[in-house]
């Protein structure tokens, strides 16, 4: 690994060296680097690009690191990436995309992710998506992430997106099955001319399952933004969904919550709203002796902590 | 310490122009504790905002140390010295008591020292510091977190607007004696925008605001008496038979 791809990985997964426990390296569309453990299981897919992850029943306190690193401008890839958890485990996995592309030609990585969560499972699921470089060519990711989660099984999903990438379109899909539950907490910024769509697509299929999708987005100068999120309640459950959105400069940011009651003990809630940093938080922190940017700052970086 | 001179304050509405403050001069001193009081619209609040520099004067000049601050910055005025507590605390999503309280203090402060700005207030710290400044904390519980912030930057000046607006009565004994401590401490100045008897008390000296004008100044036992006859109809709160 050379020093762009070890700043990729520390941005993308806060490591300095290879992880502990089981983990996956892909760099420029190759292996860097695999190792499992007896509960954890990595096998490269035949068919298309990509790798199942096998999770043995009852697995508990793991961790699987599964970055992707792009480093040479001009490549663009399309993965598939399938996660199997057995029943009662209790892992973590980090995913997460770094690019640097430091030439003209445009660097994409799409990765699709699908979860088979078994029942009584929890998972925290991390991602984080990070570009840098000084080249012209564009910096792209398409993440997709289909989440099945079966009888009473649990998934927390933190993505983030704070710097570098220039076009991004997340689709997150889940269906959920008796007693289950998701939680997606959902951090974007962007700046400059980036663009971002972001769209979840929650089934609430069994009795009593839970989803709660949080947003927290910055637009800064002339970037664009776009949520969707839509929760179908099919069963007796709980669907709550809420996006929060500071807009600053030129940019643009469009919010649009759906959620569909198709029984009658579905119980829904959206929020959205998006405004301009209060002008009375920036004076309170003034008065602190903060200047306006360094107030500024600080209030942006609470929000999307 | 704080000089005002000739401040006046206009403000353009649908009516036409409409005078907030007209042509205010006052001097405090340096360790000095002053309450300022008046009728609701009298131009007390500009007048704290004026002095932090949220509002900028249509005319007149402000003072501090014998530097010309008027065309100063908040940011620049809280680095000379002066401090404000908002009469509507501010909330924020996503910053802690303890983030507000290392602002304040600067960066030499720990996480004890934090804790005990609070403790000051009456608060638990250990209740408090991890929470969020935001909608989760009561009307009372913001304004001894305001009041804690400016307790933690210690500096020479410190202007409170209404701290005894919209809190209980429980947090309100808890509030008087803060105030009274500050006083006894007597380490900085002191300008407190209130209505209560009993901040208006422990003051060194009321100014009375009304109108736009300054109406009086003087030792606690020359204005309040003249102040509590003002209250007019209720001969019970001036101690007569009803």
């Amino acid at each position: 690994m050379d020093e762009i791809q070890r700043t990729l990985l520390e941005q993308i997964a806060d490591l300095h060296e290879v992880p502990t426990g089981a983990y996956n390296i892909r760099a420029n569309g190759e292996l860097a680097g695999r190792n499992t453990t007896a509960n954890i299981d990595i096998i490269t897919k035949e068919d298309e690009p990509g790798i199942d992850i096998y999770i043995k029943p009852g697995t508990k306190k793991e961790s699987v690191h599964i970055p992707v690193l792009l480093s040479q401008t001009g490549h663009t890839e399309l993965v598939y990436n399938d996660f199997h958890i057995g029943d009662d485990c209790d892992v973590t996995i980090v995913a997460g995309c770094g690019i640097h592309n430091g030439g003209d030609k445009l660097s994409k990585h799409d990765g699709i992710h699908t979860f088979y969560i078994g029942k009584n499972a929890k998972v925290r699921y991390v991602e984080k998506h990070y570009g840098q470089g000084e080249g012209t060519g564009e910096r792209v990711m398409n993440p997709k992430t289909v989440v099945n989660i079966e009888e009473n099984g649990y998934m927390e999903m933190e993505t983030t997106q704070i710097k570098g990438i220039d076009s991004t379109k997340r689709v997150t899909e889940a269906r959920l099955a008796d007693g289950a539950k998701i939680v997606v907490k959902e951090k974007l910024m962007t700046h400059g001319n980036q663009y971002a769509e972001t769209e979840f697509n929650v089934d609430l299929d069994g009795e009593g399952s839970s989803a709660n999708v949080i947003s927290r987005a910055v637009a800064k100068d002339n970037s664009r933004q776009l949520f969707l999120s839509k929760i179908n309640g099919n069963n007796k459950c709980a669907g709550h969904t809420e996006c929060d959105a500071i807009i600053m400069d030129n940019a643009k940011i469009s919010a649009v919550p759906e959620i569909t009651a198709n029984h009658l003990e579905a119980e829904l809630i959206h929020e959205a709203a998006i405004g301009k940093i209060a002008g009375e938080q920036l004076i309170k922190l003034m008065t602190l002796g903060l200047t306006e940017a360094e107030a500024e700052a600080q209030i942006i970086n609470g929000f999307l902590k | 310490m704080l000089e005002l001179k000739n401040i006046s304050f206009e403000v353009q509405d649908e009516k036409g122009s409409k005078e907030i403050l007209k042509n205010v001069s006052l001097t405090i001193d340096e360790k000095r504790f002053i309450a300022i009081t008046g009728p609701n619209g009298g131009g007390k609040s500009t007048l704290a905002k004026i002095i932090v520099g949220i509002e900028k004067p249509t005319s007149g000049q402000i003072l501090f140390n014998g530097e010309d601050i008027t065309d100063m910055s908040i940011t620049e005025r809280a680095k000379l010295g002066i401090s404000y507590a908002f009469q509507q605390p501010v909330r924020f999503k996503g910053i802690k008591v303890q983030d507000l309280i290392k602002l304040a203090a600067g960066e030499g402060v720990n996480f004890a020292g934090a804790c005990e700005y609070l403790s000051e207030v009456g608060l638990c710290a250990r209740d408090y510091i991890n929470r969020d400044v935001d909608g989760s904390l009561s009307g009372g519980e913001l304004k001894r977190i305001e009041i804690a912030t400016v307790i933690a930057r210690n500096t020479q000046l410190s202007v409170f607007d209404e701290p005894e607006a919209g809190i209980d009565l429980w947090s309100f004994n808890n509030l008087i004696r803060v105030f009274e401590k500050l006083h006894k401490e007597q380490e900085n100045s002191i300008i407190i925008i209130s209505h209560q008897e009993r901040i208006l008390n422990i003051a060194d000296e009321i100014v009375v605001i009304a109108d736009g004008n300054i109406r009086a100044r003087g030792k606690k036992d020359e204005i309040l008496p003249e102040l509590l006859k003002g209250t007019g109809g209720c001969k019970f709160y001036n101690n007569e038979e009803c």
